[in-house]
């Protein structure tokens, strides 16, 4: 395989006085889906806000590209072609869809088939392009965050569980959207607890447990093991 | 015995514990040690300030709230005994109602602004205790008929406290025994009372809870405890107790006005005294207020010695005016919460 | 490409009820100006002291504006911003003061020039100011709110001093401009003209903030900033050089309500700031901290109060205030129309 797009190298990240990561080693290769696995609270949200340094790495290197990105502010680390979906939406509710999506094209205006072609991805997108987005249900919202991401094409997509608590079309259109961008080129990490997605998705993944990544690999190893999972993360994720 | 009525809050630092009896020593003894009538004047002012800033730290050191309404809530006690004295007629029962009168009110006060704006965010509450302060200082002002106005409000009080009333022999180690001594240490048995039911206070569990909410109000919260609740508590005891030291500060000076108990500028000197002597601590209250009054009787001195020294220089003289005084507090003010956060008595612990 | 997903899309939630409850804030200026028009007997003296109150609403609001943004995107609440005012006035009775040719002369343009001299020089200080304050005061304690509240009011001391120092301890009296001095009269009310201009430049001023905001990327950050500031990072936008952009236009804004109510008041003092931020705490509280919408209302609703007040009964104008504050936050804790926090 080539070189990955990303990869952390022992990295610690403290929220306060709690030690979150505790040397977390990753890699996502170019091009590729990887899966973050791991049960609740073992620190999947945090590395990905660590490699977007909204919380910083106390040791550790993170390398995107061949560079160490680990002490640059949010704003570089963004520039670089990082896309960033977070696990509450992030989505600015006092604004309309065209203004979340005017504001995430960073370098100029909305490139219209791009445009285009996410409205037809998602259509509520289309339908309320007007509308505040705070008015928006639930899985619209996720709809907007993740176009939010894409309105521009980037090296890398962060997503954080885009299918938390949605119903089974709307995932399905979501998964059909990461597919379209893997076919770009794009390169994905993906954090998701729903096991028929990461299925369904993932090229790679990685376990985390306790602050570290305790096995990485290729998904379809994983998936056809039940008793490694079972061993990894304490549940069978055929049974889950 | 002596550890307990410190509520085991021990100084913890030698130095530290030095200067407190210091001045413990000499407040106790002043009219004997330091004679004189401005002397007194001085030492009257640093007992009534140290409850003062006590009462402020309580709120801000141990709670974490800023307020800019001390003032009014010291100024409610003062004029409580004003008035009391001025419609009952001179006499203690006069001084006991306006007393208890003013720190009552002082504290429903503290409790309707604490429960409007610390529900909602901390912050609320200095921007509006800066508002109703100052609303209430014009207000005071406005209706002269009942407040005396800017004039303020001069009254008698029970002869027994006023430098006609003599007793005894009349005079002890060249001191006169009068009833000004008596209303000295009226002020400072007062003013000890309070310190040490303060230090009581903050070394109480409320005052743990206080310190932890100030630590992280989330994290309190989450345990369990109403951190409105306490906060608002902390609030309407820190107001009963500066109204009270209002009300001394009222009989020791037989006159109010705004300017010697409303004014903006008592305000600052207040976060001063704070800040200086070390915020969280209560001894830094008893430092703060002895250094910053002592300071003061002198700064304005030492500043108009400075300015006739470069009076030649151009524009500098125009720096040491003593009005500017305010000015070099400020900046004081300023590097003292960014370079020494915890005060003289912060230091003092950390270089034990 | 992917077909299109076969889920009906809704929108949820809000009722019309709900959202014209959102917007129900409006309707209280409108409200207060019939109240008053009902408490004040004659209609003449009603409508001196609407147009005047109006004028002091917007006076106040251009000084509050600032201050508010700079709350919502960063946290930052500036006891200090007085300061600005204090200074932008002095600086810019000092530019008319010197510019005695031009405001004595009976010719409105000259009048205007000399005005927007002093507005212009007014801004430049206080925005230069605004960013030394930023830098040496506020910068160090981000996200300290106890130490931002003590070194702000720090700041507003040492400057209040410095302008001592600088114009000397008495009030500075001085007359408007010759053709902005006396009053039209209209429906049997005496009008002030400068009160109408005030009136007129403010609308102008408030109307052309609202279109930065709404249409322009800068005015995109800025509100996303306010809701969400970690996520506009994210996207790849320095929400700090935005801050600090913001807090040296609030700052020249404040310089510039500082002339505007210098000239209303034909007299300066250095503690002018300081009274002037009681009305502007209050305003940007019922407001809403970090809208600008709700700010232009409560200063408004601010202006009339007084103003109606004042004239029924001047003793308690300033009390009415406290009063106004008291009943929108019993009916809206977080003020008028707060802004939506993600976190």
């Amino acid at each position: 395989m080539s070189d990955p797009v990303l990869s952390l190298q022992g990295v610690h990240t403290d929220i306060a006085q709690y030690h979150i990561l505790r040397g977390v080693d990753l890699e996502v290769p170019a091009g590729g889906v990887t899966m973050l696995l791991g049960r609740n609270g073992v620190g999947k949200t945090t590395t990905l806000r660590t490699i977007m340094g909204l919380w910083r790495a106390k040791e550790g290197r993170v390398v995107f590209r061949g560079e160490d990105i680990a002490a640059l502010p949010t704003p570089a680390i963004a520039r670089r072609g990082i896309g960033f979906v977070p696990e509450d939406m992030g989505i600015f509710s006092d604004l309309s869809v065209e203004e979340n999506m005017t504001l995430a094209a960073v370098s100029g205006p909305i490139d219209a088939e791009r445009l285009d072609w996410l409205q037809s991805v998602f259509p509520p997108l289309r339908t309320f392009w007007k509308k505040e987005a705070g008015t928006l249900s639930g899985g619209q919202k996720q709809m907007l965050s993740v176009a939010r991401a894409m309105i521009e094409k980037r090296r890398l997509y962060l997503i954080d569980e885009p299918t938390k608590g949605l119903a089974p079309a709307i995932v399905a259109t979501l998964a059909g959207a990461l597919r379209a961008l893997k076919q770009e080129g794009a390169s994905i990490l993906l954090v998701e607890q729903n096991f028929s997605v990461a299925k369904a998705l993932g090229d790679t993944c990685a376990v985390m447990d306790d602050g570290r990544v305790v096995w990485a690999g290729e998904m379809a190893t994983l998936a056809g093991d039940t008793a490694l999972q079972e061993r990894l993360m304490g549940l069978s994720m055929e049974s889950a | 015995m002596l550890t307990r009525l410190i509520s085991g809050d021990r100084p913890r630092s030698i130095v530290l514990t030095i200067i407190l009896l210091a001045i413990l020593i000499g407040l106790a003894l002043a009219p004997f040690l330091f004679p004189g009538i401005r002397s007194l004047e001085t030492a009257a002012r640093i007992c009534i300030f140290i409850v003062l800033v006590a009462s402020y730290d309580l709120m801000l050191g141990y709670g974490g709230i800023v307020s800019f309404a001390h003032t009014m809530f010291f100024g409610m006690g003062a004029y409580g005994v004003a008035l009391a004295s001025v419609h009952m007629g001179r006499g203690f029962d006069a001084l006991i109602v306006g007393t208890l009168a003013g720190a009552v009110a002082a504290a429903v006060l503290a409790l309707l602004i604490g429960l409007f704006s610390l529900r909602v965010r901390a912050i609320f509450f200095a921007m509006i205790t800066l508002a109703v302060a100052s609303a209430v200082a014009v207000l005071v002002s406005q209706l002269s008929s009942l407040t005396g106005g800017e004039d303020g409000l001069n009254y008698q009080i029970p002869r027994a406290l006023t430098p006609a009333f003599k007793f005894a022999d009349g005079r002890l180690f060249d001191v006169s025994l009068n009833g000004k001594l008596l209303n000295y240490y009226l002020v400072f048995f007062s003013a000890l009372i309070l310190f040490l039911l303060l230090l009581r206070i903050v070394n109480s569990p409320f005052g743990r809870v206080l310190q932890a909410i100030r630590e992280n109000d989330f994290r309190a919260e989450a345990i369990g405890y109403r951190v409105v609740y306490y906060r608002t508590a902390a609030t309407c005891i820190s107001a009963a107790v500066a109204a009270i030291a209002g009300s001394l500060f009222a009989i020791w000076l037989r006159y109010v006005g705004p300017d010697t108990t409303l004014s903006f500028e008592i305000m600052i000197d207040i976060l001063l005294m704070v800040v200086i002597g070390g915020m969280g601590t209560m001894y830094g209250a008893v430092i703060g207020a002895a250094v910053f009054i002592i300071a003061q009787n002198y700064l304005q001195e030492l500043m108009a010695v400075a300015a006739s020294a470069t009076a030649k220089v151009p524009v500098l003289p125009l720096f040491f005016d003593p009005d500017r005084w305010l000015l070099w507090l400020g900046v004081l003010f300023v590097l003292s919460v960014y370079f020494f956060p915890t005060g003289i008595v912060g230091r003092l612990r950390q270089g034990r | 490409m992917t077909a299109a997903p076969d889920h009906a899309p809704t929108i949820t939630g809000l009722s019309t009820w709900q959202r014209m409850q959102r917007h129900l804030p409006l309707l209280l200026v409108p409200l207060l100006v019939v109240v008053g028009y009902l408490a004040i007997p004659a209609t003449s003296s009603w409508l001196t002291l609407t147009v005047s109150g109006l004028a002091m609403g917007m006076m106040i609001f251009i000084m509050a504006s600032g201050l508010t943004l700079v709350f919502g995107l960063m946290d930052v609440i500036n006891f200090g911003h007085g300061a600005f005012i204090s200074v932008g006035a002095f600086v810019g009775v000092s530019i008319l003061l010197a510019l005695g040719s031009l405001t004595g002369a009976p010719s409105l343009a000259l009048n205007i020039a000399a005005v927007l001299v002093a507005v212009a020089g007014a801004m430049a200080a206080t925005a230069v100011m605004g960013w030394i304050f930023e830098r040496v005061i506020v910068k160090p304690v981000y996200g300290a709110h106890l130490k931002q509240i003590l070194v702000t009011m720090g700041g507003l001391i040492i400057v209040e001093q410095l302008i001592l120092i600088v114009w000397g301890p008495d009030e500075i009296f001085f007359s408007r401009p010759e053709m902005l001095k006396g009053a039209i009269t209209f429906a049997g009310a005496a009008i002030e003209k400068y009160r109408l201009l005030a009136v007129g430049f403010g609308l102008v001023l408030f109307l052309a903030m609202i279109w930065v905001l709404r249409s322009t990327k800068i005015g995109l950050i800025v509100r996303a900033g306010v809701q969400n500031g970690e996520m506009v990072e994210a996207l790849g936008y320095r929400l700090r050089i935005v801050f600090v952009a913001v807090f040296i236009a609030g700052s020249a804004l404040a310089g510039l309500g500082g002339v505007m109510w210098a000239l209303y008041q034909e007299v300066i003092t250095a503690h002018m700031g300081q009274e002037m931020m009681v009305l502007v705490f209050i305003v940007v509280i019922i407001g809403g901290l970090g809208s600008v919408e709700g700010c232009f209302i409560g200063a408004l609703l601010v202006g009339l109060l007084q103003n109606y007040v004042g004239f029924i009964e001047p003793k308690v104008a300033l009390i009415s205030n406290i009063g106004l504050l008291v009943l929108i936050l019993m009916w809206r804790p977080q003020g008028m129309l707060p802004v939506v926090k993600a976190k």
